[in-house]
């Protein structure tokens, strides 16, 4: 009888240590989503800025920044725009593609949480999980 | 400043985005609460535009320090994904009502509740109360408990989590704050979790700049559809944060938890001051 109760100990210790690896599994793939998201967009940033001064040797000069920074028609800010000035090449537009990126990282990060969290079996979580993406989504087509 | 040219003003503000950075990673939160008053007040950038500078470097903190965290084990992953249920429900109302309420209101009512968060955190800086045992059901269902290795005191610490109907009370204000102002809001995050859910120091720290990210993720479309998303302000801010958050992270696991929460009491303190004088 002894012997059985022992048994039954190593098999819910090993069970244990089993979710503990799962669950170290999850956060380096999150971990990865977000320096992979991070990475990307400072060198699409570091390329737009780049044009934009390339494009425009003036702004390196002469010319007072405020005449420059902050004029809403210097820049894309819908998805069609964003479309039509990276593929022209503009600086302006492959910067916002660069921070389009960036805000989009965190919820493919929520995205991968969800696979993370059915994968471990876990349906509170993974529930949880869906509910703010859900809402993440929602956002993006409110004003 | 009015002779600089566009060139001038990207590095002055990639530099200063840099420092931004540092202190956002370090005290657990975003960076922007030193981005906006400085392009206001420093470069006059209209104050919308600078708030959609300071959302984005927002989420590259959270981004870039919850990266290193993540690796750590210091950030509570489970109770963080818990508490975004309130913090994007929260952000959502904020964008709902963001053109009702007057700033001025805003301003004062945020100075007043970061002033109240450095004199509580202060009042406590001496003791963290770490749980051994917690009856919150919905902490216990959800199994939100952790353990992570601290640096400073070189062992594993374990602890438990509790209040986390509270914790959702505030992270929902939290939520609603970072859509209004732009802001991460790591100044009611952190709170709420060091004090009301009882998660150690840096674990309130690390989850706070792990679901920063998500929240300001929340406004971002939004402020970015009204084009106050300039990519010559937002970019450079974009790439200093991030530089100065990935210093910031690995300096947060080798500070002692009273040194941090120090920091961070003169950091809410500043902040509450400035937010205080916007309003009136």
């Amino acid at each position: 009888m002894a012997k059985t109760v022992s048994y039954h100990d190593e098999g819910a210790a090993s069970k244990a240590a089993m979710q503990e690896e799962k669950v170290r599994r999850v956060e380096i793939t999150i971990s990865y989503v977000l320096r992979i998201g991070v990475i990307l967009s400072v060198l699409i940033l570091c390329a737009g800025l780049g044009l934009i001064f390339a494009h425009h040797p003036e702004y390196a000069s002469k010319l007072p920044y405020n005449k420059v920074v902050g004029l809403q028609g210097n820049f894309p800010h819908s998805f069609g725009s964003l479309i039509n000035s990276v593929s022209k090449g503009e600086g302006s537009g492959i910067a916002v593609l660069g921070l389009a990126i960036l805000i989009l990282t965190p919820i493919m990060r929520v995205a991968v949480s969800i696979l993370a969290f059915i994968y471990q079996r876990d349906p509170a979580m993974t529930l949880v999980t869906s509910f703010v993406l859900a809402a993440l989504l929602f956002s993006l087509f409110i004003r | 400043m009015g002779s600089l040219t566009p060139l001038d003003f990207v590095v002055i503000l990639l530099a200063i985005s840099v420092l931004a950075g540092v202190l956002g990673a370090i005290v657990g939160l975003g960076g922007g609460v030193v981005v906006v008053p400085i392009l206001t007040l420093l470069f006059h950038i209209n104050i919308r535009l600078a708030i959609g500078a300071s959302i984005v470097s927002v989420i590259a903190t959270s981004s870039g320090a919850a990266a290193a965290y993540v690796r750590e084990r210091m950030t509570n992953l489970r109770t963080g994904m818990f508490l975004e249920i309130a913090t994007t429900t929260g952000a959502i109302t904020g964008a709902y009502i963001t053109t009702l309420v007057p700033d001025k209101v805003l301003f004062i009512l945020f100075g007043l509740v970061l002033a109240y968060s450095a004199v509580a955190m202060y009042l406590k800086r001496h003791k963290e109360v770490i749980l051994q045992e917690s009856n919150d059901w919905i902490a216990n269902k959800l199994n939100l408990h952790g353990s992570y290795f601290d640096e400073a005191e070189q062992k594993e610490i374990s602890y438990k989590v509790t209040g986390t109907k509270p914790g959702l009370g505030l992270m929902y204000v939290a939520g609603l704050m970072s859509a209004l102002l732009g802001i991460g809001s790591g100044g009611l995050k952190v709170p709420a979790m060091d004090l009301a859910m009882h998660l150690p120091m840096k674990v309130s720290s690390a989850t706070s700049n792990f679901m920063i990210g998500v929240t300001a993720a929340a406004s971002a479309g939004i402020y970015f559809a009204r084009g106050q998303i300039d990519p010559l302000i937002a970019a450079p801010v974009a790439i200093g944060v991030l530089g100065g958050a990935t210093i910031g992270s690995l300096l947060l696991g080798k500070m002692e938890s009273k040194w941090v929460r120090l920091l961070f009491v003169v950091v809410l303190l500043i902040i509450a001051a400035e937010m205080l004088q916007r309003g009136i």
